[in-house]
């Protein structure tokens, strides 16, 4: 399951930073690892709860746990179905679009649809809409900045050199602030809200200082021709290409991964205590996500370099920033909330964004449209065969 | 997975800013052509017309390669029409450059001697124009950088202004050699005044459409 995520989905989530060869393929698995790890552990919580109970109204069956667990059983076989055939059909799905759909399905046809929270079932299909919008949009302002601040300019590198501290503070804001406002509370620190603006502060300072040390290391030499500036001024995107990278891999963790453990976390809540405990779950269960999602992206690492090594992507560091960069602020913002956006969705919508603002050599709205298809698709396939799959589960067990 | 890969679809400007490098490489051959032809060494001429040839052969694969790779579906950062436009326009330039080296082997043509002084300036004023017209083009990957704004839209602005001048003062030395060439009518007989008065048509509008090809680029910046 989790490993049908990282090959799909992850993958995706990484394909501005390859397609940019900002990073090598080997960093960015270096990256993939650690951040989804952390992404995982320290800002999933919110929507593994909406995931739980968000949904379905799954006390009305604390008393018939093993409907349940069947139930979650069957999400789990048909989401890892679908995400498997999915990426062997080559069709990029978003395992939110898929798990979601499962639990409706599930909770319509077991439950009957009165358990079903459609309220908050509408808030999660409005996210959908709204979040590629709000990336598409933050990306296409994002990008007018740089091109103003930077590109338009007749210096470029000199202009680049005073706003580049700027949006690697950008950077550092937005991977604190979920990792203050959300992940501190699981290490049992409390802090109030001035200490928590102060800690934002002073590690988005933090990373402010890191990615200047790594642009000084960028050599440079003294007499440019003007044709070279622009190459110049990438590379020194490419760093912060690197680090948003990593706030894209956190907020995939935080959103995704504790996804797609929710029903598996249902389940051994269910086993262990009989009961629906809303509280503690076993890190173990985010560890196997993690394990799953980090594997499946090794092993299609190789497929990944295969796909970016022969296209000609028209994709400079500094678009795929300010792409990524936008829809991990995106995500960050819809997690902390609680509703569970998809990171994949929200790339492209931000992709989009800085295409409108003439940033992008070519970008092929079919493939875009195909893309947009599979996701409305995802959403009944993946209930039905949750459907089936429960009914399996139903006639093998009971 | 590779789906998503795909939404980035492959980026037309490098494709044409190597067509244009094709089709100046094409002009610049016609002056050691020419120089050949002075000296009625046809061997060398016909090398030369052979590698015309070829580069423009190279020139139309990569024609085709870059129509084929732009369907409607695509969504570019300029418009598609004037983007096929510049193509054709620079097109225009190699196909005329063979056209040239043709009329001249087919015919064994010579260049009269006491038309040179005027030719050989005429015929770099319009490789010149051919030249202005790449170093624009060429200007493509700079623009898209610079998402067709700001400086970078003003130093490919100049460059369109003084490809403007170039192909002014090409038009200037041909209504004069057209002249010199009115001059000579008595002195040969009349088919090859004729073919004269063609060829300096056909070197001309090299400028001519170097200077479209300028046009095509303003109008792409200018959306």
């Amino acid at each position: 399951m989790t490993w049908g995520v990282g090959a799909n989905d992850l993958a995706n989530v990484m394909s501005t930073t390859m397609g940019s060869k900002a990073i090598t393929v080997r960093q960015a698995m270096i990256i993939a690892v650690i951040f989804e790890f952390a992404g995982a552990f320290l800002g999933g919580s919110g929507v593994t709860e909406t995931m739980r109970d968000g949904i379905i109204n799954s006390s009305q069956l604390s008393n018939q746990p093993l409907i349940l667990v069947e139930g979650m059983l069957g999400v789990l076989m048909a989401c890892t179905f679908w995400m498997n055939m999915a990426s062997y059909l080559g069709v990029p799905v978003s395992i939110t679009n898929a798990l979601v759909g499962s639990m409706v399905g599930f909770g319509t046809v077991v439950l009957g649809t009165d358990a079903v929270h459609w309220d908050q079932v509408t808030h999660i299909a409005i996210g959908w809409i709204t979040s590629p919008l709000i990336a598409g949009i933050t990306a296409y302002g994002l990008f007018i900045s740089i091109q103003q601040t930077i590109f338009v300019k007749s210096d470029p590198l000199a202009k680049a050199k005073i706003y580049i501290p700027i949006y690697l503070f950008l950077i550092g804001t937005v991977l604190s602030f979920i990792t203050v406002f959300k992940g501190l509370k699981h290490f049992d620190i409390h802090l109030n809200l001035k200490q928590e603006l102060a800690v934002t502060l002073a590690t988005s300072i933090t990373i402010t200082i890191i990615g200047m040390i790594f642009i000084k290391k960028i050599p440079e030499t003294p007499h440019i021709r003007r044709r070279e500036r622009f190459l110049q001024v990438e590379k020194y995107f490419a760093v912060l290409m690197a680090l948003t990278a990593c706030a894209m891999v956190f907020a995939h963790g935080s959103n995704d991964v504790a996804l797609a453990v929710g029903p598996l976390t249902m389940i051994h809540s269910l086993l262990t205590h009989q009961s629906l405990s809303v509280d503690n779950y076993p890190a173990w269960i985010i560890l196997l996500g993690c394990v799953g999602v980090v594997s499946g992206l090794l092993m299609y690492g190789r497929k990944v370099i295969e796909t970016v090594g022969s296209s000609i992507t028209a994709l400079t560091p500094s678009r795929a920033f300010a792409a990524t960069l936008a829809a991990a602020t995106t995500v960050v913002v819809a997690t902390s909330t609680g509703i569970p956006v998809s990171a994949t969705q929200t790339l492209v919508g931000a992709v989009l964004g800085v295409g409108l603002a003439r940033g992008i050599g070519a970008l092929n709205l079919i493939v875009i449209r195909n893309i947009f298809m599979s996701w409305i698709l995802t959403l009944p396939v993946a209930s039905l065969l949750t459907v089936i799959a429960y009914k399996l589960l139903h006639a093998l067990i009971g | 997975m590779g789906s998503i890969f795909n939404m980035f679809g492959p980026s037309p400007i490098r494709p044409i800013e190597q067509h244009m490098r094709k089709a100046h490489q094409c002009v610049k051959h016609l002056l050691p052509f020419f120089e050949a032809v002075t000296k009625l060494d046809w061997d060398a001429a016909g090398i030369i017309q052979q590698k015309i040839v070829h580069l423009e052969k190279e020139a139309d694969v990569i024609k085709r390669e870059l129509r084929l790779h732009l369907p409607t579906g695509l969504f570019l950062p300029v418009s598609r029409t004037d983007l096929l436009e510049l193509l054709s326009a620079q097109d225009r330039i190699a196909n005329k450059v063979e056209d040239i080296a043709g009329l001249i082997m087919s015919r064994k043509m010579t260049i009269p001697e006491k038309l040179s002084d005027v030719f050989f300036p005429f015929l770099s004023r319009c490789i010149d124009a051919s030249r202005q017209a790449c170093k624009a083009t060429n200007e493509l990957d700079e623009l898209l950088e610079s998402g067709f704004r700001g400086s970078e839209v003003k130093i490919v602005e100049e460059m369109i202004m003084t490809l403007d001048e170039i192909e002014h003062d090409s038009d200037d030395m041909l209504s004069h050699i057209r002249h010199r060439i009115f001059e000579l009518e008595t002195e040969f007989p009349a088919i090859e005044i004729v073919f004269l008065y063609k060829l300096v048509q056909w070197i001309g509008d090299l400028a001519d459409h170097a200077q479209t090809v300028g046009g095509r680029l303003q109008i792409l910046i200018a959306r």
